[in-house]
């Protein structure tokens, strides 16, 4: 078995589980920058974090032959205070230079406050600029329809935004429809409690769609299960799918949706 | 709609074939619930917007709908519209605090 991690937080994990992952089959990861469980206090804590990013978490993946890619951002949960997140955002176009940095995200609303939504835009229209594509997150629980739907507008209103190369994130069973429907991919995360179970996951891919969409783990500080992707690519041949179908859902389909970005190599091409 | 002809892979089962599969998982889960109902008999206070989001999905689950998990999340979703001024957390709760 084969597949792409698109959105696991490692920066927060253990070398132990760069190693499990790479025994389970992952072939490259993918890294957006996220909310490290404090607020930073300045601008340089988020030039520190992503030299991390683009340059210290790549080594560690590659002493387990993975590629490591990542995405850029000040997340939601920052944005609150827009004087530090419009600095963030002005260093962020020097990094996009990196090698191996995909686009920008992942951006998107927390509990979908004014502020939230006008740095969400300003992150929009900076990809839109720099031609980057866009990883979004959608927020949790409660939050999470009135959010997708804010999202949803705020890219229609930019008016330059390609669906096709914009994945949104964490969709659950009341949003995936709508995601799918207005031509942007959509991603399930596989969360132990707080968003989609590996069984939940194999029901929407069943029931709504296996096209355009992405199978993530997004592992990190909380609660979360780096191997979910595989305990998912499990739960799919113990309900009888095809070995090519696993294979296209958790491997060809990130592959198909990042290497629309020129810097993504496909790890077996 | 999204494209549902993503299911002409899916396999087809039996109930029974579902039911061997899956239901010592479901029993499991659903007595996990029974004790966490019985453990709030036990507690004092009262039920915060949490536990009745909670009791008001029970009654879905045995409706004939088979889109049973979106009713639930829709049933604990923000039904507003329009961004909030400012947010007093960070964090969300699992269920709308207005919800009746």
């Amino acid at each position: 078995m084969r597949y792409i991690e698109p959105h696991g937080h490692m920066v927060s994990r253990t070398t132990d589980d760069y190693q499990a992952m790479a025994l389970a089959g992952c072939k490259a990861i993918c890294e957006p920058a996220f909310w490290a469980g404090f607020d930073r206090k300045s601008a340089d804590g988020f030039y520190d974090y992503f030299c991390q990013l683009t340059q210290h978490e790549p080594n560690r993946a590659a002493k387990y032959a993975m590629p490591h890619y990542a995405w850029l951002c000040i997340n939601p949960k920052e944005s609150e205070d827009m004087g530090l997140a419009k600095e963030v955002m002005a260093m962020i176009p020097e990094f996009l230079k990196a090698p191996t940095v995909l686009g920008i995200g992942e951006i998107g609303l927390n509990k979908n406050t004014r502020n939230e939504l006008k740095i969400f835009e300003a992150h929009v229209e900076l990809a839109v600029r720099h031609n980057q594509m866009i990883l979004v997150h959608t927020p949790h629980l409660e939050d999470k329809r009135k959010g997708t739907q804010l999202i949803l507008d705020a890219l229609k209103a930019n008016g330059k935004v390609q669906p096709g190369r914009v994945i949104i994130d964490h969709v659950e069973e009341h949003t995936m429809a709508a995601v799918l429907d207005q031509g942007y991919w959509a991603g399930i995360t596989l969360y132990p409690e707080s968003k989609a179970s590996p069984q939940r996951a194999v029901d929407m891919i069943e029931t709504i769609s296996a096209q355009r969409v992405w199978l993530n783990s997004a592992c990190d500080w909380g609660h979360s299960d780096p191997l979910s992707v595989p305990k998912a690519a499990m739960e799919m041949r113990r309900r009888g799918h095809s070995s090519a179908a696993i294979d296209r859902l958790i491997y060809g389909n990130p592959a198909e949706f990042l290497s629309q970005c020129p810097k993504f190599i496909s790890p077996e091409a | 709609m999204s494209d549902p002809s993503s299911s002409s892979n899916t396999p087809t089962r039996t109930r029974d074939e579902v039911t061997e599969a899956h239901f010592m998982e479901a029993r499991a889960r659903l007595l996990d619930l029974a004790a966490f109902l019985d453990r709030l008999e036990r507690a004092s206070g009262s039920d915060d917007h949490r536990v009745r989001g909670l009791r008001a999905a029970l009654p879905v689950l045995l409706e004939k709908d088979p889109a049973r998990v979106a009713k639930i999340l829709n049933l604990w979703s923000d039904p507003t519209t329009a961004p909030i001024e400012k947010a007093d957390t960070k964090a969300a709760s699992g269920v709308w605090p207005k919800i009746k």
